[in-house]
């Protein structure tokens, strides 16, 4: 999996499924690439600053990337 | 998301930091002739880059995250260091996805793409029988693609794909084409035909009806799992449904084409010199072309509707393809000449004779040129 920033927030790409993914803000690009640092999206959200009114779209968001394998929940 | 929403299309068509969708052709030279041939292939330019410019391309493509290549031609695999370009291009992280008649896909040479990381296959045939693909791309063209999609199958390669440029013959054939494609396990791509290269002769004559390309809309909209490259986008204009992809013109926005001497294009089918944006032989490189050519800024400009304006369905088709419209005589702010409006006949009729753009040489081979030859006088002893 792959990204690149471009001018509207960026461009994902998957390699394994050829899939391509559209995240369309600067700060769904951060969030996506510290996800790992988290131990729950809840805590990603926090570190980004999302304000709880407005967590359900980003819950979204991220729910598409999984659904299409680019991210996956660790489990330890 | 944010707090002004735009539309992902407007965002887009504003341009990217670099292609999606970028077709590379890696020669002009080719074993047919197919008489839609959108870059008049076949015989090879003696300026074609070289093995380590190629590898410098690459080099560039990585750096920035271009992600896949369509390689194409000419026919791609004739060139010698065709696996060792394909094979650092995937080692560089740039995957490929390569277009073939199939000629060199022998038993051997499908397990070593088999054994390849990263190489989808598009196999052309533009017929579900002999004699429709044949007509169209020569006479044991459709024997050489079964016997490389044999060959795949044995190797295990995989899902590779069926692709079909779709034309009245082999419109009412959709069905055997999506069947084919069933028993091999492979998927099927339609792209449009449209009137480049050698496609400008025979267009008139092969083009789908009106009729048909409704059907093939309304057949599209039923299934999503048919791939089409974004190709048929002037046919959202019928408005009963969208089909699947970005619908709009990529030109110098998210797509372009690298010719075999490195000359950069707005979109494969713009071989021309009008839409030639720059070259990768030049300082700066491709990244230099994309960021810098002049036509790509003014493609990523809005454009204008012109004599689409007062229509109701601009916004679903966006006026239609470019290269359509340039190849057969438009104005590029005409109809599509197959607006599913309708719109594109009455623009047709009234061209003049030469309004079609002068094209180059192009590369096809030589015509042979019947000669009589008389018999030689005896000599005399």
């Amino acid at each position: 999996m792959a990204l690149r920033p471009e001018p509207f927030g960026a461009l994902a790409y998957h390699y394994g499924n050829r899939r391509l993914n559209f995240l369309r803000s600067p700060q769904l690009l951060t969030l996506v690439q510290r996800l790992g640092e988290h131990p729950s999206i809840d805590a990603a959200l926090d570190d980004a600053g999302i304000e709880p009114r407005r967590r359900p779209t980003w819950v979204a968001a991220l729910a598409r990337l999984a659904e299409s394998d680019f991210i996956e929940e660790v489990t330890s | 998301m944010t707090a002004a929403p735009t539309r992902l299309t407007d965002e887009l068509k504003a341009g990217l930091n670099a292609p999606i969708c970028l077709t590379w052709e890696w020669t002009y030279a080719c074993n047919l002739a197919c008489v839609h041939c959108l870059s008049s292939s076949g015989r090879r330019d003696p300026l074609e880059l070289t093995t380590a410019e190629m590898r410098s391309v690459v080099d560039q493509l990585a750096d920035m995250q271009v992600f896949y290549i369509n390689v194409g031609g000419g026919e791609p695999t004739v060139r010698p260091d065709f696996f060792e370009v394909i094979e650092y291009s995937v080692e560089r992280g740039v995957g490929v996805k390569f277009s073939t008649n199939g000629g060199m896909i022998t038993p051997a040479k499908a397990c070593h793409l088999a054994s390849l990381d990263y190489v989808d296959i598009q196999i052309s045939l533009d017929g579900a029988d002999e004699a429709t693909n044949d007509a169209v791309r020569g006479r044991g063209s459709w024997a050489m693609a079964h016997r490389a999609m044999d060959n795949l199958a044995s190797a295990g390669f995989g899902p590779f794909k069926i692709s079909v440029v779709m034309t009245r013959h082999n419109i009412p054939q959709r069905d055997e084409l999506a069947a084919l494609a069933d028993r091999y396990g492979a998927e099927l791509r339609l792209t449009r035909f449209r009137p480049s290269g050698r496609g400008a002769e025979t267009w008139h004559e092969l083009r789908p009806t009106q009729d048909q390309q409704y059907e093939l809309y309304r057949w599209l909209l039923d299934r999503p799992d048919v791939l089409t490259g974004d190709s048929f986008f002037h046919l959202s204009g019928y408005g009963e449904g969208a089909l699947p992809g970005l619908n709009l013109c990529g030109a110098g926005r998210v797509v372009c084409l690298i010719d075999p001497v490195g000359d950069v294009y707005a979109c494969p089918f713009v071989l021309h010199e009008q839409f030639k944006a720059g070259s990768v032989r030049a300082e700066g490189g491709f990244a230099g072309v994309w960021n810098g050519s002049t036509l790509f800024r003014e493609l990523r400009e809005p454009q204008s509707a012109g004599a689409c304006a007062s229509c109701g369905s601009y916004d679903a088709c966006q006026g239609g393809c470019m290269a359509a419209k340039f190849f057969v005589g438009l104005p590029l702010d005409a109809p599509d000449p197959e607006c599913v409006k309708g719109n594109g006949e009455p623009a047709l009729a009234a061209l003049g004779v030469d309004a079609r753009p002068i094209s180059g040489p192009g590369h096809s081979k030589p015509v042979p040129v019947p000669v009589r030859l008389s018999p030689r006088r005896p000599a005399t002893v």
